[in-house]
């Protein structure tokens, strides 16, 4: 079956600056792939890449269709949610409208209502502070909001970038426990980017190592999890 | 105290012409987070279209409703024609291209229909209303008319889909686009709004202040100072701004000897200045707290 | 972490917004000869100095007054850019200072017999001063509200110079009438000749001291106060002290301008201090390049002509000319000229 996402020969730029220099990756529909890499390596540049964010090149298959070129909004309306860096929030609008927000292209009116109550019942903080400015929540809370908002759109596919920043370890613990079960409840498709490389091999099926803005290595995360490079350079022991 | 009273009172019918322009301000500041220092001269424009039609024999009403229709069109227009290509330039850039737009619509104007000062009619009759000599029908009108679009407008932004997006668009493009939505039809959308209730200001203050080019210089101040007095972000709070602007210039002018008529303006401006260093969101903004 | 309040309408930066969300910065600074290297500037300032000193044998007076003219503004768009382009406080308030520079100069001359020379240390001082003292309580206001304050203060100024108990001194509606000087130690320079010579002098002393003040270090403090004040606080930047000698700073560049206005048109009068000249000095900032201080050149150029240019094209129409001309400008150039050449540059090196 073809895959939920297949980027070929993947290029980006800022201005005359080349980032990334011709990727290679796929993700499977319901499956967890994960981009490690350090800081700067253009893991968050590959994903404004596939959002029509930044000026790029090659080809990237969403569904089979090509959508390189498209505008982010289209992207968006194609199914697939992106979770920034820093995490996007509406500060100014309260959190029930930040999440009204995540489904405001849906054509299914009628079930919106119910997948906020669905929202609540995944993350009850959020629920008692549903008419609070999304800009007063701790960054744990924020994170939440900016996953549910993604779910929203139930979209098919979500690229979580960065999703550990600046949070508590047990927060990200939480978190990460969450996108488990998303993933194993929903089948919902992640394509996380990460710099905590423990905690993103513990989630995923697949791994990618970028270094500069290429992939140096690729394979099952256990494997790479394994590596004794990886092990040294990236999970500290 | 007599007199402190009807100061005030005209202060409150000469504010809800500015009252209705703030509105119109704070509308376009949703819509694209600027202040658009040409509003006053669209909605001056839109009202010539108007006074044109009905000159020609349409019918008041008509007259209004196509004047809504041609600058709604005509605000979506200079959004897609004069601003979408320099989108990326800098704010300055941006208030100078506000600048051009109101050099060259006043100037046009002015060549159009010239400078002479012309009547235009109120649908509402220029009778005293309730016996009070101090406010006429036609202003009550307008203040009717204000606060019945201001309500609208409430709804329309909290309860709508369309005025959601369009909050969120001018809040944070960004995260807008990554929800789906199109930012820049939500721009334009904006600013056909904003130039069809600037045409609707219009309308309601040039039977009171005569329709000629220049008509709307200062109420646009006026407007901009209530706004921003209320709070930017709060369509009631600009309403309230702007009676409350009316009261002041007008108790400014009476009750400071040293002011003529020219000075009003300034010390208008100057009360206001004095209130936001004590409250920066003005009266009725909401503070937000942002993390560092 | 810490958090702080600010009102809605300001634009903050919080972890909440993406990079392009709500920080658009005031203006893109501009460095386009950065690139072009500290040798190749220095060679384009002195050609255009030689040129700038030969010019007034080969043109007409009137032509030469104008030159005068533009160099004046020039200066006084050097002082905008001080403060808006290099310390990110917007300011629709400059004629007001112009206006006090130059009725200093007029009161100084006539009133007082001193010395047209003199004029222009006074003036300066007194609008430093003033300018400071508005930055004070301007320390609290940013964006939209600064914007409101200063422009009550253009709004203001005619009226107060057309105040009766003034008037003695401003000489009322009328204004001042100044007595244009001759060029000193019998120089054989006709008055516009000498007028310009002198502008051009007092122009290049101010533009290298602002030039040297960007530089340094207490340039940078500005402009990190422009791009992140939290931040340049929590560095230990008096960011109001700062903040406050910028609004003087500006102010004693534009009031100096103003001085030497008045001197050249040997005229004052409250209606040529309106808000409209404050709308000209931001639009030749613009136009010039924010925060790139030798397009305050082409500003006072774009300033002084280009509104002549379109009289000429349409008497009618001419603020739709001039409208148009301005949108086509920024079209072609969004930055400014400074934007201009910065992308000239970068195609000349080629990529």
């Amino acid at each position: 079956m073809t895959k939920l996402l297949e980027v070929k020969g993947l290029t980006a730029a800022y201005g005359q600056v080349r980032v990334l220099h011709g990727l290679d990756f796929s993700l499977e529909e319901g499956g967890v792939t994960t981009l490690l890499g350090a800081n700067g390596a253009g893991k968050t540049t590959t994903l404004r890449a596939i959002c029509g964010m930044v000026k790029s090149g090659g080809e990237i298959l969403f569904e089979g269709k090509n959508i390189l070129g498209k505008s982010t909004e289209d992207v968006a309306r194609l199914g697939v949610a992106h979770i920034p860096e820093g995490r996007g929030t509406f500060t100014r609008m309260t959190v029930e409208e930040n999440l009204q927000l995540g489904a405001i292209t849906r054509r299914d009116k009628q079930n919106i209502a119910k997948d906020i109550d669905k929202m609540y019942d995944h993350f009850p903080r959020l629920k008692q502070r549903r008419t609070q400015q999304a800009g007063t929540l701790s960054g744990g809370e924020q994170q939440m909001l900016s996953i549910a908002r993604a779910l929203m759109l139930r979209p098919r596919l979500m690229l979580l970038d960065e999703p550990s920043f600046g949070l508590a370890p047990m927060l990200v613990r939480e978190m990460f426990d969450i996108l488990t079960a998303l993933n194993r409840d929903e089948k919902a498709s992640m394509l996380i980017v990460e710099q905590n490389a423990a905690l993103a091999l513990g989630i995923a099926d697949e791994a990618y190592l970028l270094e500069t803005g290429s992939i140096v290595m690729s394979g099952p995360a256990k494997q790479i999890g394994a590596d004794e490079n990886v092990r040294r350079s990236y999970l500290g022991y | 105290m007599e007199l402190l009273t009807q100061q005030v009172l005209a202060g409150i019918s000469t504010g809800a012409i500015y009252a209705c322009m703030a509105l119109a301000v704070v509308m376009i500041y949703q819509a694209i987070d600027h202040l658009n220092f040409a509003q006053g001269e669209m909605a001056m424009f839109s009202t010539f279209i108007a006074w044109q039609l009905i000159e020609k024999g349409v019918p008041y009403w008509l007259a209004f409703l196509i004047t809504l229709v041609v600058s709604f069109i005509g605000g979506v227009a200079i959004e897609r024609i004069v601003f979408k290509p320099i989108e990326h330039a800098p704010v300055l850039s941006h208030v100078v291209i506000f600048i051009a737009l109101y050099s060259v619509i006043n100037s046009m104007a002015g060549f159009i229909w010239d400078f002479t000062v012309k009547s235009f009619p109120s649908p509402f009759g220029s009778s005293p209303l309730f016996g009070s000599t101090l406010i006429s029908s036609h202003q009550g009108g307008m203040v009717a008319v204000t606060l019945g679009l201001l309500l609208l407008l409430y709804l329309f932004f909290s309860y709508t889909s369309v005025g959601l997006a369009m909050r969120a668009a001018a809040a944070n493009p960004a995260s807008a686009r990554l929800v789906g939505i199109r930012v820049s039809w939500m721009t334009a959308l904006g600013w056909g709004m904003a130039s069809a209730i600037g045409a609707i200001a219009g309308m309601l203050i040039a039977p009171v202040v005569f329709l000629e080019p220049n008509m709307m210089i200062s109420i646009l101040l006026y407007g901009f100072a209530g706004a921003v007095l209320g709070g930017l972000t709060s369509p009631g709070g600009a309403v309230l701004g702007g009676f409350a602007v009316g009261i002041i210039e007008n108790l400014a002018g009476t009750y400071i000897p040293v002011i003529g008529a020219e000075l009003k303006l300034p010390i208008a401006l100057v009360v206001i200045v004095v209130v936001l260093v004590f409250k920066p969101a003005g009266l009725f903004g909401r503070v937000v707290v942002s993390r560092v | 972490m810490s958090a702080s309040a600010h009102e809605e309408t300001v634009v903050h930066h919080d972890i909440g917004e993406s990079p392009e969300g709500e920080n658009r910065p005031i203006a893109r600074p501009a460095t386009p000869a950065a690139n072009a290297g500290a040798g190749a500037r220095r060679i384009i300032f002195l050609a255009l100095l030689a040129i700038a000193l030969v010019l007034p044998m080969f043109i007409k007076n009137f032509v030469v007054f104008q030159l005068t003219q533009t160099m004046v503004y020039a200066i006084a768009i050097v002082g905008l850019n001080l403060l808006t382009g290099f310390n990110g406080q917007f300011s629709l308030g400059h004629s007001a200072f112009y206006a006090v520079g130059a009725y200093t100069a007029a009161i100084m001359m006539e009133h007082m017999g001193v010395n047209y020379v003199w004029t222009l240390p006074v003036a300066g001082v007194i609008c430093f001063i003033l300018g400071f003292l508005f930055g004070l309580p301007a320390l609290r206001l940013e964006g939209v509200y600064l914007a409101l304050a200063t422009f009550a203060l253009a709004a203001a100024t005619p009226q107060i110079l057309k105040l009766s108990p003034l008037e003695h001194w401003t000489g009322g509606v009328q204004g001042i009438v100044i007595t244009k000087p001759d060029a000193p130690f019998g120089l054989p320079f006709n008055q516009d000749q000498w007028l310009y010579y002198f502008t051009l002098i007092v122009g290049v002393i101010l533009y290298i001291a602002a030039k040297n003040l960007v530089t340094s270090r207490t340039g940078r403090a500005l402009m990190a106060i422009r791009d992140n004040p939290i931040a340049a606080r929590s560095m230990g930047v008096n960011t109001s002290l700062y903040k406050a000698s910028a609004f003087g700073l500006s102010a004693l560049y534009t009031g100096i301008a103003g001085a030497l206005g008045a001197i050249i048109v040997q005229f004052v009068a409250p209606d040529s201090f309106t808000l409209t000249l404050s709308i000209g000095f931001l639009v030749g900032l613009v136009v010039g390049g924010v925060g790139w201080l030798p397009g305050a050149l082409f500003g006072g150029a774009f300033l002084l002509f280009v509104p002549n240019i379109a009289e000429g094209v349409s008497k009618g129409l001419s603020g739709a000319v001039y409208g148009l001309l301005l949108i086509a400008i920024i079209y072609v150039m969004p930055s400014g000229l400074a934007g201009f050449i910065q992308a000239v540059v970068g195609k000349l090196r080629g990529k």
